[in-house]
């Protein structure tokens, strides 16, 4: 496993990965606080909802807490031009491709299904169905490859797709059947696996019996497995992946070890299937401290940074509830808006007939308040 | 053996599961989250003790293999129960219940038995995201090959999971998801009169009839009672089996009322509702004294939680269609 920064903080050599860095740019010291910055605000972001979720202001919350390294680090690690691929419990990667967090809340809260404008945002819509992402991912990497912004060497223009699926969802049929097309087509995509050690209530090893990254080999996909709580090694890994991938070189696959620390969802009952000393020795591990204490050996962070930060994240979550509170019940007939890009008759009729019968009710209330 | 109690619907499933499996060692059951877990609905809870992880079996996270995986143990003479978790998590296992489970039997011209449930959580109303909240039942029926089931009271929840898991056939199990805590009397020791493949009259009545099934059945018998106070007399049939569909007992109803309304959480274009109104027109033409009508879901995707309770039909939308049903 890739490991540059050590649960303390300390930093490990690493030949390939740090000059990938040094190169980038992306380990530079304004940089790493940044990703701290990043990690504090979203993971206050996350309590926020789990919270807003228990006042009854959302349906459901997928918390990622925990994962915030896998996912700052990997959207980092993608360039604008990059197309993502998530499924429902990417906030960190979302925030990092400048998604706000209240947008993510419209799924969660049953106002929409999605959110935002993939197209605009270069970023595909959260996925439930899970697994189904994953060919469109590699579809989407056939059309650069068609569009010829793929091994040019143009670093600024030259794009690759970052696929994300849990560890869980790597078992579903549409997932190799997606190393097989992007295997065939050599396409320029990167699969990327959050191992965070549970698909609800079943552990990773009823999935595979080898390490995730070992299982795109099968297809001639090369893989890494990297430390997903250490978010330069997830940096360094899904940014070298995605080069190659961008140069032309084929698909990659890269599963990031980390952990869930909250519960699958707010529906979900961790305490009935996961020991609670596995979740502290996890705690242990966190994230957002070792790029702390990483920082603070490097003595690039202070205590007027990390307050500052600590202060921003509460206004996010402020910003969040306002959000929420802002976020009216969409009057129903919109759900005739976009079923179909043409017009349909059936669709049509429905919505008339709809309307017409809302109308009965709205007559009867001027009646009654007339009378 | 269990005995007679009051039960929500997702126990009288546990304990028509457990009683099948120990009267008949083959029956397994199969699925995500089932075992440790008991299911997130928590319907196979306690099995996992009881029978161990032999009988069942936490799969791997992909219904195709599934369900494929429990076609190979049903021809090889057990007798899988599978669960879906939800029934739009059904989808990626559609090819393996259409072109395989649906059709062993009769590519092997009667050689080879697919006895294997299953069970889906089925229906809207619980303000899920997208995905948790699908009606694919139309599409289940128009399968040859396929037995579907759906129960909507906690007897029929023990009684048809006993009876889906004893059929030579593949039987699709629909479970009223938001009905899963409704309690209700189950009786296990005595097996109902009523085949389960056959409707049931719940409510007789004399100037209409209502006609629904699983997760739509309180509905229609709420609707009944509201039109009783308008001085309406509706009988009120709950379908069950939706595969096959038991016409003849509606059509014997339609005969005596001259009206139908089929009330379905499932688009109404190309939904079973749409089945069921041409045979009986076909069969009750000179007996109707106005059209079949539907309620039902329109042309659209199932809608965001906020905004379902629009979609799905409620009182009002069935009286509407009562009222619409007698202006003829
Ligand atoms: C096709 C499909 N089957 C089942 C589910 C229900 N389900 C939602 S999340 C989940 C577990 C996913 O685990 P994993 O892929 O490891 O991702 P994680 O939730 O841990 O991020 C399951 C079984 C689903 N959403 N889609």
């Amino acid at each position: 496993m890739v490991q540059l920064l050590a649960p303390h903080g300390t930093r490990t050599p690493h030949e390939q990965l740090d000059a990938v860095l040094e190169e980038s740019g992306l380990a530079a010291p304004e940089r790493l606080r940044g990703y701290y910055r990043d990690m504090v605000m979203i993971r206050a972001a996350d309590l926020e909802a789990t919270s807003l979720q228990r006042q009854g202001q959302l349906g459901l919350w997928a918390s990622a807490l925990g994962q915030e390294a896998a996912q700052i680090g990997a959207g980092h690690a993608s360039r604008t031009q990059d197309y993502l691929v998530p499924t429902y419990r990417e906030h960190g990667v979302a925030w990092a491709r400048g998604i706000e967090p209240w947008r993510l809340l419209e799924l969660f809260r049953g106002i929409s299904h999605g959110g935002w404008d993939p197209n605009a945002l270069r970023t595909h819509p959260y996925m439930i169905v899970l697994g189904s992402q994953a060919p469109h991912a590699v579809g989407y990497a056939m059309g650069l490859q068609r569009d010829g912004v793929v091994g040019t060497g143009d670093a600024e223009t030259d794009t690759a797709v970052l696929a994300l699926f849990g560890d869980g969802a790597s078992s579903e049929g549409e997932v190799a059947e997606s190393f097989t097309f992007a295997a065939s087509f050599q396409a320029p995509v990167v699969f990327y696996t959050q191992n965070n050690q549970w698909a609800i209530s079943v552990p990773t090893q009823v999935q595979s019996r080898v390490p995730l990254a070992q299982r795109s080999r099968g297809w001639g996909i090369p893989s890494v497995r990297v430390d997903g709580n250490d978010v330069l090694a997830v940096l360094g890994a899904v940014r070298t992946a995605l080069d190659s991938a961008r140069g032309g070189n084929g698909p990659v696959f890269v599963e990031a070890m980390t952990y869930r620390m909250a519960a699958h969802t707010t529906s979900d009952d961790a305490s009935r299937y996961r020991p609670a000393a596995e979740e502290e020795e996890w705690a242990a591990k966190d994230p957002i401290l070792r790029l702390r204490r990483h920082l603070e050996q490097l003595g690039e962070i202070d205590e007027q940074f990390t307050s500052r930060c600590d202060e921003e994240a509460h206004d996010l979550a402020m910003q969040l509830h306002h959000h929420i509170h802002g976020m009216e019940d969409p009057d129903p007939v919109r759900m005739f808006d976009h079923p179909y890009a043409e017009p349909h008759p059936i669709v049509d009729a429905e919505r008339a007939q709809y309307l017409e019968y809302v109308a009965q009710f709205e007559d009867e209330d001027t009646e009654e308040t007339t009378r | 053996m269990s005995t007679s109690s009051t039960l929500p619907i997702a126990k009288a499933i546990t304990a028509g599961l457990r009683d099948a499996m120990a009267a008949d060692d083959r029956v397994l059951l199969m699925g995500e989250d089932i075992a440790t877990l008991g299911g997130v609905f928590r319907v196979t809870d306690g099995l996992l003790a009881e029978f161990g992880a032999q009988r069942v079996v936490d799969t791997p996270l992909a219904e195709a293999g599934i369900v494929g995986t429990a076609v190979g143990l049903a021809v090889r003479g057990y007798r899988p129960v599978v669960e879906i978790q939800f029934d739009g998590f059904v989808f990626p296992a559609y090819n393996q219940i259409t072109t395989q489970v649906a059709k062993m039997h009769n590519r092997t011209s009667g050689a080879v038995n697919l006895p294997m449930v299953i069970r889906i959580p089925h229906g809207g109303g619980i303000g899920a995201v997208e995905h948790h909240s699908e009606s694919p039942e139309a599409l289940f029926a128009h399968t040859a090959g396929l037995r579907i089931l759906a129960p909507a009271t906690a007897q029929d929840a023990y009684w048809m999971t006993r009876q889906a898991i004893e059929s030579e056939d593949p039987v699709i199990m629909l479970e009223p998801k938001r009905r899963y805590w409704v309690k209700g009397d189950v009786d296990p020791d005595r097996r109902p009169a009523l085949s389960p493949w056959q409707a049931q009259v719940v409510r007789p009545g004399t100037d209409a009839t209502l006609l629904a099934w699983g997760p739509s059945m309180p509905l229609a018998l709420e609707s009944a009672q509201a039109a009783e106070a308008d001085g309406l007399d509706l009988e009120v049939i709950d379908a069950r089996s939706l595969s096959p569909v038991d016409v003849p007992t509606i059509a014997d109803s339609v005969r005596r009322t001259g009206r139908l309304l089929i009330v379905h959480e499932a688009p109404v274009l190309g939904g079973l509702g749409g089945e069921i109104a041409a045979r009986i027109s076909e069969e009750c033409f000179y007996h109707l004294e106005a059209p079949v009508l539907r309620v039902g879901g329109y042309h659209l995707p199932y809608p965001p939680a906020r905004m379902e309770h629009a979609y799905l039909p409620d009182l009002d939308r069935v009286l509407d269609g009562v009222d619409r049903l007698l202006e003829h």
